[in-house]
């Protein structure tokens, strides 16, 4: 008896479930046929981590799109873009899986992935396929290949032609940190801390060391820790303690580095706390302390601080839509969405175009040298054929719980 | 009694013999289907991986419901497999040029190392009685992890070159690296075929089949169903458990290389533990010993979660709930007895008509 009632609660469930999916369903169809109404919509798809452990990205990138499309579809120019997101919970497998569900929709253009994992794979997917792709943060180089291995100096993946990436590559940024720290002389003996089961963590680091030792920076401590050993640091920050590093390279997602400032602090340990875009968001962690992040110094494209116009407007319509301050990923997808947009005027795409014939258009824009697109991640970012993007890093110190330009 | 024997023979041959005839029937539907361009993409892009995930769980059954041991790491032996098959399809880029071989001597390769692996797994654990091989299984999927999350390895005019930990190899000219840590092997070239999937998954029921119906299949069932009175009557206990699991890690191995030359990237990372216990799943969804169950298990459970798509944020919560729902309805007396009344009704009205 008990069974069958169990039995009939889940059956409850399913049909209730059901009954909800298919309302969001005709409410977003709804939408759309809305926005068509004044003209027939590129068709942009994405693909990102919405579910699981890394789900704090694909749905900041997924609002962050969002914006943009809304803001541009309200335009009501020639140029209107429905937007479809699916989920690959942070899984080269099921990125390929969603990037076909996108293909079966009818999908013209590509927004990537927004991890790096499942951005190698679907970049090889939509290089086959001839689809233009502009990913917003997937940033390991093997995601736009013909980039040297920064330890072996070879090649090990040839360039995709069609794949663009609007962050800053992990090699760039270990470089461009090393670079700072050597410049700005910011540190005497330094202590690296990365995460080595980490695409991401491992990149910058590898760039950052093959650059360390080309500037003569000297490194006293190097460890590292994995996905599941990312709750105690002790022995990495005692290891950098005891050989009195006065800088701490972070190159990690915030969540780690948050803990990492916290445990050092409890050991009455502060020496200077380096990071990159990763660190961005730290001040946002529930439950942080971030008191303790003052004095950090990260490089960042994006700070949700700055006053010029653009941002100010970006980061109040997401604050209003999402209840949350937007982080990089956010400003990197909105960037994304608007670098296709003025591309698209550019190069004077149409609707009836097919993926390829857009992407061939859109490809030929983005390496003829004319194009450059401001946003809120950079002003005046170019492309060439690497198919990365060039700008400025801005370095920010964390000065009484904001960011600060360093320069 | 001689003729009992004779019908209960008959009963697993015919079993067999309808298994064999679900695959093939399956793969020429879909075949036929794919290459008439009727399939969605999505779909077409998960055939390679069905019919690995297939295999898995049907290697991963011979330990659970013909062994009678619980493997919690069986995604290690498929890690196995998958680095050793893509790694050498990658050596082999240039010295091997036809696809099909390359990819038979990749899954051979898979299916040697795990096999190695579970050798040097078993040797020590088999010998012991209880759940120790549930656990040291669920240590060697993580320590193979760990492993691949540190072993670098580059291919140049000489040969492989590896390192450890740190990235050291110096490479010559025109060299490349295929692993890089934790990055995985990031090009993989795509090699696996639908084909290729269903000639192993064949050749696996092949192998369990005439193990299972062997003279040492009879050995290896009797020591799951009482090991005390197996060994008192004669049976080698490690013997027959080793044979049963290496052919296991051995097979899964082979899943494992047809699965990464089927995907675009791979990292350690994605075999985990969770899939160890997904593929645990459609083992016990399909139920213990039952290979054809195991088919359809891994089959619609792969597809499933892509076919929930359409409840975006509720999909893995749909998935949860069906996964329930299947396993109480498959299980509930009541219903089994419904459905056990209707076929004999029908046979019935059968009989009368």
């Amino acid at each position: 008896m008990k069974k069958m009632i169990a039995l009939l609660l889940a059956l409850v469930m399913v049909f209730a479930l059901v009954a909800c999916g298919a309302k969001t369903e005709t409410t977003e169809t709804t939408e759309t046929t809305e926005e068509t109404a004044t003209a027939t919509a590129y068709k942009l798809g994405g693909v990102g981590p919405l579910t699981g452990g890394a789900a704090i990205y694909g749905n900041a990138a997924v609002n962050g799109a969002k914006i943009a499309v809304d803001e541009i579809n309200a335009l009501g120019g020639d140029i209107q873009f429905e937007l479809n997101y699916q989920d690959d919970a942070h899984d080269a497998e099921k990125s390929v899986n969603a990037y076909n569900t996108l293909k079966d929709w009818g999908m013209q253009l590509f927004l990537g992935s927004v991890t790096s994992a499942p951005g190698v794979a679907t970049s090889v997917e939509a290089q086959a396929d001839n689809m233009f792709y502009l990913t917003p943060s997937a940033s390991s180089t093997d995601v736009l290949g013909g980039v040297a291995n920064p330890l072996t100096g070879t090649v090990d993946i040839e360039r995709k032609a069609n794949v663009f990436q609007l962050c800053f590559m992990d090699p760039n940024q270990g470089s461009a940190s090393a670079q700072y720290i050597a410049d700005k002389d910011l540190g005497e003996n330094i202590a690296i801390i990365y995460k080595n089961d980490d695409v991401y963590s491992t990149g910058i680091y590898n760039s950052f060391i093959a650059k360390a030792e080309e500037l003569g920076l000297n490194i006293v401590s190097t460890t590292t820790f994995t996905t599941d050993s990312q709750t105690d640091f002790s022995v990495q920050i005692a290891d950098a303690k005891d050989n009195g590093a006065d800088l701490v390279f972070l190159p990690m997602y915030y969540d780690a580095a948050s803990l990492i400032l916290t445990q050092a602090n409890a050991i009455g340990y502060a020496p200077t706390f380096f990071g990159v875009d990763g660190m961005d968001g730290i001040l946002t962690v529930e439950g942080f302390d971030t008191a303790l992040a003052e004095g950090v110094i990260l490089l960042t494209p994006f700070s949700a601080d700055a006053e010029d116009e653009a941002t100010v407007n970006f980061v109040t319509t997401y604050e209003a839509q999402f209840g949350e301050t937007p982080n990089q990923f956010a400003a990197d997808a909105y960037d994304c969405v608007y670098a296709i947009y003025a591309a698209l005027q550019q190069a004077g795409a149409t609707v009836d175009m097919t993926a390829s014939e857009l992407c061939d258009l859109l490809v030929a824009t983005f390496t003829g040298g004319e194009f450059s697109y401001d946003g809120l991640t950079g002003a005046g970012m170019t492309w060439d054929e690497t198919g990365a993007v060039t700008k400025a890093p801005k370095g920010m110190i964390i000065e009484n719980g904001v960011y600060v330009g360093l320069d | 009694m001689k003729n009992n024997r004779k019908l209960r023979l008959t009963k697993t041959s015919r079993t067999n013999f309808l298994t064999y005839l679900m695959v093939i029937v399956a793969f020429v539907v879909l075949n036929s289907m794919s290459n008439a361009g009727m399939l969605k993409s999505a779909l077409q892009g998960q055939l390679v991986p069905i019919c690995a995930y297939v295999t898995m769980a049907l290697a991963l059954n011979l330990t659970v419901g013909v062994l009678g041991e619980l493997s919690l790491g069986h995604a290690g032996f498929m890690s196995v497999g998958a680095f050793a098959g893509a790694v050498a399809a990658s050596a082999m880029r240039d010295a091997v040029a036809a696809e099909p071989v390359r990819l038979a001597i990749a899954l051979v390769i898979g299916a040697a190392f795990a096999a190695l692996a579970g050798v040097l797994v078993g040797i020590p654990v088999l010998r012991l009685n209880g759940d120790y091989l549930a656990i040291v299984t669920l240590a060697f999927g993580e320590i193979i992890k760990s492993i691949i999350n540190n072993l670098y390895i580059g291919v140049d005019a000489r040969g492989l070159h590896a390192s450890f930990v740190q990235n050291t190899i110096a490479l010559g000219d025109g060299g490349r690296m295929i692993l890089s840590g934790p990055m995985g092997i990031p090009g993989v070239t795509k090699i696996s075929t639908f084909t290729a999937g269903f000639i192993l998954i064949m050749v696996t029921l092949v192998v369990i089949f005439n193990l299972v119906n062997s003279r040492s299949g009879r050995a290896i069932m009797a020591l799951r169903d009482n090991r005390i009175a197996a060994e008192s009557v004669g049976i080698n206990v490690t013997k027959y458990k080793m044979m049963a699991f290496v052919t296991s890690a051995a097979l899964a191995g082979a899943a494992g290389a047809l699965f990464a030359l089927g995907q675009n990237t791979i990292i350690a990372s994605k075999f985990d533990f969770n899939q160890s216990i997904l593929i645990l799943v459609f083992v016990v969804l399909g139920g213990q010993g039952r290979m054809w169950g195991s088919i359809i298990a891994a089959a619609a459970l792969t597809v499933l979660p892509e076919l929930l798509r359409e409840f975006a944020d509720y999909r893995m919560l749909v998935y949860a709930i069906v996964l329930i729902l299947v396993m109480l309805l498959t299980n509930n007396p009541t219903l089994k007895g419904f459905f056990e009344g209707l076929a004999a009704k029908v046979k019935k009205s059968e009989k009368g008509a």
